[in-house]
């Protein structure tokens, strides 16, 4: 039960909440769980509530170690 | 005829029991709402039916039903669907349609302006495809019992001679054609339900394809196996369909699936498989393999086929499966929805 | 889609398939549990088992919370909807699930029962509010990610001061199902050898709690997204581990899970749910400690003490197989009533039900697959 997509705040609104979207596709989303999210951030929406804030940094350095790994493999 | 009594509030009237009842309301309400938008000599002339001459030749006919909810949605409303969708079932048998019936079954309280605007949208989209609406019925019935306004439609159109499209004359070796992007009626429609609460600038792709149909029977009528529009249910169930009848597979690739990125996202959000999402305005072809960049260059050439594409082959199965190259590089079944589509939260 | 299509790009697949095909020892098979559900339908809907070497086993395991919600449950929500003061408010996965003698919530819907299909619990916040002379009462499954979203209805309720809203709670914890499989496994039967741990889960709970089963059962627990560069870089990081003889948690999902979790959530779970001594669980039986019910503080939003109901035991059909699934013991395939008596249509087991379901899973997208992969020794 546990399909969560991430997707970019574009507005933040009263009661905790805000607006993400997913490539132009908008929700509605409760921030209740997750703290100081800015407008462009990308939280992990899960039914309707942000679980996890996606960290930049984290995600390249995951990129990079995906792309390290292909690479020997496609190297042999 | 001259008909006398009120003039129909069309701002702010109601439609009402009395317009139902076989008198004077319902001879204005059809009058000024159905015989004004369809607007063809024949439906003037006022009989219950329309008498019409046919060249001869091999006759198809069709008959759907419109329930959709919400009845007006991005991209259309329930009358376009119903006129367009109705063509749409007699083009699958390479046909050119000729003349339709429209039947309401209309909820007490049902707004005539909204009833306006429906009986519109099907008397352009009726005249824009050369196929008017020669005949109708209406009905009215108690508050509750029909969701505004459900909508019944048949047509009759004519065939080439010696034409025999049917969804179980597909072979192995064929090319599966597609005529462009899918899941975009359903996404649509879908942005329109309150409980699901996502916005989308998605519209729905209603279209009537008989003009499609025709580009590509002339490039290669003879080669067409079947052709098949992906209504409910989506590609997976015209693919599965097909499969099944002919007793044959089914390999597809994912890449030449065309899916427009807000049609992706939704998808994503809701958990949903844009292969089970319908479609209103798209036609999946069989062709045989030889013919198959001839008839494809033609759809490229339509308005309606400008992003068709080849997206895969029929192959021997007896176990009669549709396989799918994922993006990824591994394979996976495309299979039939079971039940309503429900979104996925898991 | 950011941070998502880059995780699914085809030709990183290829290098990395080849990268795992490298560093796995030709001589020896590698056999990993996948624990969640969402990652047995990416693993089906992406075809990452066609991209590993042979040698490579994946086993689904029991982390779909409907199929291990056992059928009295679902016979006990078709009798809170047939109250006729109550709007029961589901998710969408379980409206088809199998209840007794041919129930589901489908038919108990079509026979009358106000059962409405929700997207969020926000929805049936909303509907409490708006239909006060109802009462409202949402069906709340999930492992640890799903457990949030019930606790901010519970918390807006109280907020709100409404009076006809309640859960009708069977919320499941992941790490003492893990440690149920590890103990109760039969090391012949299953050479159970690591874990591709939950991704959304571990948003809430972290990586810390998964450092028992390192240590204590010298298996090692890699956290994974969901996407299908994530599994595969997983299950590259598992087989480094076992290839190095170690046995520690690593957190491919760097992303998005952190050690400690999400603080928050973890709060406000603590403040509303405390741990029942047991639960059922459908296919691995009594589990100490596994699930939650609501405090006694807030007992007003329990729909258990609200609307106290009999409690149903219901036997699954002898035939089904989805116990042993669910442990990772049989494949669909070994199953009896698989493609019989039991498709998604006529589900008979939960494992058919829910689209994470490795029944379902294995229904509807490698059905076509002949079995050619070997067996683990």
């Amino acid at each position: 039960m546990c399909l969560a997509i991430p997707a970019r705040v574009v507005e933040l609104l009263p009661d905790n909440m805000a607006r993400v979207s997913l490539d132009g596709v908008l929700k509605e989303t409760s921030l209740a769980f997750v703290e100081d999210v800015s407008i462009g951030d990308y939280v992990v929406l899960h039914v309707g509530y942000a679980l996890a804030k996606i960290d930049e940094d984290e995600a390249q350095r995951t990129l990079a170690l995906l792309q390290e790994a292909a690479s020997l493999g496609a190297l042999a | 005829m001259d008909l006398v009594g009120r003039k129909l509030d069309l701002r702010r009237g109601l439609v009402d029991l009395s317009h139902g009842a076989g008198g004077r309301a319902m001879a204005r309400l059809i009058g000024d709402i159905f015989v004004a938008a369809f607007d063809n000599d024949m439906l003037r002339a006022g009989n219950d039916q329309s008498a019409f001459d046919v060249a001869g030749g091999r006759m198809v006919m069709t008959t759907d039903a419109y329930v959709v909810s919400p009845l007006f949605f991005p991209g259309g409303d329930i009358g376009l669907l119903a006129i367009n969708g109705t063509i749409n079932d007699i083009a699958m048998a390479g046909a050119a349609p000729l003349y339709m019936s429209a039947s309401f079954i209309i909820e007490e309280g049902f707004p005539l302006v909204d009833l306006q605007r429906i009986a519109q949208s099907m008397g352009a989209a009726s005249r824009a495809a050369g196929a008017p609406i020669i005949t109708g019925d209406t009905k009215v019935v108690e508050r509750g019992k029909a969701d505004g306004v459900f909508i019944s439609t048949a047509c009759v159109g004519s065939a080439p001679a010696g034409l025999e499209l049917s969804g179980d004359k597909a072979r192995p070796g064929d090319a599966i054609l597609l005529s462009g992007s899918i899941g975009d009626h359903g996404v649509a429609v879908m942005s329109r339900r309150q409980d699901l609460g996502f916005e989308t600038d998605v519209l729905s792709d209603t279209a009537a394809l008989h003009g499609l149909v025709a580009a590509m029977m002339e490039a290669g009528g003879a080669s067409i196996r079947a052709m098949r529009d992906p209504t409910r249910g989506g590609l997976a169930a015209t693919l599965n369909e097909i499969a099944h009848q002919s007793g044959v597979g089914a390999r597809i690739e994912e890449t030449a699936l065309l899916i427009k990125p807000q049609v992706a996202a939704a998808c994503e959000l809701l958990g949903l498989d844009p292969l089970n999402v319908a479609n209103e305005g798209k036609l999946v072809a069989i062709v045989e393999r030889e013919a198959a960049e001839s008839i494809l260059a033609a759809m490229r050439k339509h308005p309606l086929g400008l992003e068709a594409a080849w997206i895969g082959e029929i192959v021997a199965d007896d176990g009669c499966f549709v396989q799918m190259t994922t993006a990824f590089g591994g394979a996976r079944m495309v299979d039939w929805l079971s039940g309503e589509q429900l979104p996925r939260i898991c | 889609m950011k941070h998502l299509d880059e995780y699914r790009d085809r030709n990183l697949a290829r290098g990395l398939a080849s990268r795992i095909a490298q560093e796995a020892q030709a001589d020896r098979v590698y056999t990993f549990m996948e624990f969640c559900g969402g990652h047995t339908h990416a693993i089906s809907r992406y075809g990452i088992e066609d991209l590993l070497p042979e040698n490579i086993r994946l086993i689904h395991g029991p982390g779909c919370p409907v199929c291990v919600l056992p059928i009295g449950r679902i016979d006990e929500a078709i009798e809170l909807a047939s109250n006729p003061v109550v709007t029961l408010c589901v998710y969408g996965d379980l409206m088809r699930v199998p209840g007794s003698n041919g129930a589901s919530l489908t038919k108990a819907k079509a026979g009358g029962a106000d059962i409405r299909m929700v997207y969020s619990t926000l929805e049936a916040i909303d509907i409490a509010e708006r239909t006060p002379s109802r009462e409202i009462v949402f069906f709340a499954i999930g492992f640890e990610t799903t457990t949030p979203p019930t606790v901010a209805a519970i918390r807006l309720a109280q907020k709100k001061g409404l009076k006809n809203f309640s859960v009708f709670c069977n919320h499941v914890l992941t790490p003492p199902a893990m440690r149920q499989i590890l103990e109760t496994s039969n090391p012949q039967s299953l050479a159970l050898e690591g874990f591709i741990g939950p991704a959304h889960v571990s948003t809430v709970i972290g990586t810390a709690p998964y450092e028992a089963f390192a240590q204590e059962f010298s298996k090692p627990v890699v956290i994974a997204g969901f996407e299908p560069l994530d599994v595969m870089q997983a299950i590259l990081m598992l087989v480094r581990q076992i290839n190095d003889g170690r046995a520690e948690v690593e957190n491919e999902y760097i992303r998005a899970v952190t050690q400690e979790g999400n603080r928050i959530a973890q709060r406000e779970i603590g403040e509303v749910f405390e741990i029942r001594e047991s639960f059922e669980w459908r296919g691995l039986g009594e589990i100490p400690n596994s699930a939650l019910r609501l405090r006694e503080a807030y007992r007003d939003y329990d729909a258990e003490r609200r609307f106290p109901m009999e409690k149903r035991f219901a036997r699954d059909n002898p035939a089904c197989e989805c116990g042993p699934i669910l442990r990772g013991l049989k494949q669909p395939r070994d199953c009896k009533l698989f493609g019989t008596a039991c498709t998604p249509e006529t589900p008979i087991g939960a494992c058919m039900v829910s689209s994470e379901g490795s029944c379902a899973a294995y229904w509807a997208y490698g059905r076509f697959r002949a079995p050619a992969r070997k067996a683990a020794g």
